[in-house]
């Protein structure tokens, strides 16, 4: 029989007072595996990761991790259970150092006479190997502040951090949407070795390419509805795109918007 | 590593919280001893606004950490005046010993400060009008328990030599023993806050307070202590002075509030919450108390100190933002 997958959702309904916005959406996420989760702005991606993260509670249907219904307090809760989430900006204490903001909540500490102190050095150390671990060298101080990070590298150690603390399901919200392309390549390959951990990895983006590259398993969310669920392989680059536009051609879009652009196009290109 | 080495240089420790505090402070003793004179570097002169950062200090404080927590407690002005009614009504006016007056005092001053904490925590209503709220209902409780009991505003106190010599003596004729309160305060201070992991919380609540909680933080716990913390301090400062002049008034301490939020500010906590350090709300304090005394020692008219307050903490606003800057953007070199 073939193992049941880490996390689950089935037919799982969220509204806020009257507005439904999710219907229905079933998913299942196994570990080593990376879930792409498409869909435009509004489509309701970052709410069906809130119930993941236990933010919000499913107004239907239920979310099992390892096969088990489970219903989380809290995001601390889901956390407990191994299930970590980045939102899009990484580090949230931007004042803090590497070091500080890694450990927060279970700060390392040691013996200092009679009192009990911070282990500023145990905290820098690990959390700078952690980073370090997934091929960012260029973090090598604790001390320096979130803020003072790059977007990309503000991402890995987020990431890095789920992993240090055991995250058994990583979600990742939009972690490349506001990077370079090179600092999203290192995210992604970031990803990647996190599946290679054994992490099942639910990855937000709305960049095909992105997804692509890491997915192993899509699902497309148009309006709240899961509008297509596919492997990869299944589906070219232009279907889904087509598929996130809402079933509307995007070729069809883009030979229109040539159409409008085309007395314009055509005075300057007559010149050649 | 270059943790260690950087922490040890001139730029490491200008990206440092308490860096423009530390200057600042350095530009107001040359100041007054430019436009002034070395009299007020003298034991005798130091004496004067050692006094005055002393008790102010011992407020600004916690203060500071409310600050760097992301709250605000303004009902110190009325807990100072509370701290020194209470102490001098129990054992002054009902002759009561006097351990049962400053146990009082200190009592009031943790009642307040949990009901600061719980309608902080329970309601939305933003702690500064919290505070402003009780900062007033203090006010009129001891304004009107005293008229009650005592037919006055003005209450005597005979303190026991014990407790004259602990929280009321001059040392050397000149300096109170508030101020040995207030250094061994800010050890204790600096131990807890940059060295336990508690610091670390309140450092995580005031840049994120949802993040922090999911973090596991108890966030609830340590805002109420922190408000318990700065209503009991303001009461216990109330409570030397009564002691030490050996009566208590009804109407002090309000300009305890302004001063203690000025020196935190210019000992370069960030008003939004996050950033700070007990070093710098120390020499913030130390500042204050420096311009608002220096000016005795220098042929200016008194009210100018309050021109240069106003252009000293404008300055140093604007020069934090200049060290948070450059905290930020700091990247060791590349080796
Ligand atoms: N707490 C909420 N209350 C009411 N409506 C909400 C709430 N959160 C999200 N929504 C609505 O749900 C829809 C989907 O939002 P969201 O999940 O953020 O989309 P996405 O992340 O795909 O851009 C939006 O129309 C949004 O207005
Ligand atoms: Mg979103």
């Amino acid at each position: 029989m073939e193992k049941p997958p880490i996390l689950e959702m089935r037919d799982v309904c969220k509204s806020f007072g009257l507005i439904d916005v999710l219907h229905n959406i079933s998913l299942r996420v196994h570990s080593g595996e990376v879930l792409c989760l498409l869909g435009d702005n509004g489509a309701g991606k970052s709410t069906l990761i809130k119930t993941l993260a236990g933010v919000f509670n499913p107004t239907s249907g239920t979310v099992l991790m390892d096969g088990t219904p489970v219903t989380f307090s809290s995001p601390r809760d889901a956390s407990n259970r191994g299930i970590s989430t980045v939102h899009q900006f990484g580090g949230t204490f931007p004042l803090m150092s590497i070091g500080r903001s890694f450990f927060v909540g279970v700060e390392p500490t040691r013996k200092w006479g009679p009192f009990t102190i911070y282990d500023r050095k145990k905290a820098n150390e690990i959390a700078v190997n952690a980073v370090q671990e997934f091929g960012i060298t260029r973090i090598d101080d604790g001390d320096r502040l979130i803020g003072g990070l790059s977007g990309g590298e503000r991402q890995s150690l987020a990431i890095a951090r789920a992993v240090y603390f055991g995250a058994r399901v990583l979600i990742l919200d939009e972690p490349t949407a506001a990077l370079g392309v090179k600092e999203a390549a290192h995210v992604l390959r970031i990803v990647l070795q996190a599946r290679q951990k054994g992490i099942a990895v639910i990855f937000i983006t709305h960049n095909v390419v992105h997804a692509l590259t890491v997915g192993d398993h899509f699902a497309v969310l148009i309006r709240g509805a899961k509008a297509a669920d596919f492997r990869k392989g299944e589906k070219t680059r232009e279907e889904i795109t087509d598929l996130m536009a809402g079933g509307e051609h995007m070729a069809e879009l883009e030979a229109e918007i040539q159409h409008l652009k085309a007395p314009n196009a055509s005075a300057t290109v007559t010149t050649h | 590593m270059s943790s260690s080495s950087s922490s040890l240089s001139i730029s490491g420790l200008l990206r440092r919280p308490e860096a423009g505090a530390f200057l600042g402070l350095l530009g107001v003793l040359i100041f007054f001893v430019i436009f002034g004179s070395m009299e007020f570097l003298k034991p005798s002169g130091a004496a004067s606004w050692l006094n005055v950062a002393a008790s102010l200090g011992i407020i600004a404080l916690p203060i500071g950490l409310l600050m760097i927590a992301g709250e605000l407690d303004i009902s110190i002005g009325a807990m100072i005046p509370a701290g020194s009614m209470t102490v001098a009504i129990l054992s002054g006016h009902y002759g009561l010993p006097i351990w049962v007056g400053i146990l009082g005092a200190l009592s009031f001053g943790v009642i307040i400060g949990l009901i600061n904490g719980y309608l902080v925590i329970r309601t939305a209503v933003p702690s500064l009008i919290v505070t402003l709220g009780t900062l007033f209902a203090v006010q009129g409780i001891v304004l009107g328990l005293s008229v009650i009991i005592t037919g006055t505003t003005s209450v005597a106190l005979t303190a026991a030599p014990w407790a004259k010599f602990i929280f009321g003596q001059f040392v050397g004729g000149t300096f109170q023993v508030i101020i040995f309160w207030w250094l061994a305060i800010t050890a204790v201070y600096i131990f807890v806050v940059h060295f336990t992991r508690y610091g670390n919380w309140i450092f995580a609540m005031g840049g994120d307070k949802i993040s922090a909680r999911n973090a596991g933080i108890p966030t609830e716990k340590l805002t109420i202590t922190l408000f318990v913390l700065s209503s009991t301090s303001a009461a216990f400062v109330g409570m030397c002075q009564a002691i030490l002049f050996n009566s208590a008034q009804v109407s002090a301490g309000m300009t305890f509030i302004f001063n203690s939020i000025i020196s935190v500010v210019v000992g370069g906590v960030l008003l939004t919450g996050g950033f700070g350090s007990i070093v710098g709300i120390f020499f913030g304090t130390l500042t204050f108390a420096v311009v608002n005394q220096g000016i005795y020692f220098t042929t200016f008219d008194r009210n100018w100190s309050s021109l240069i307050i106003g252009i000293m903490l404008l300055l140093a606003v604007l020069m934090n933002n200049t060290f948070r800057r450059m905290a930020l953007s700091y990247a060791p070199k590349k080796k």
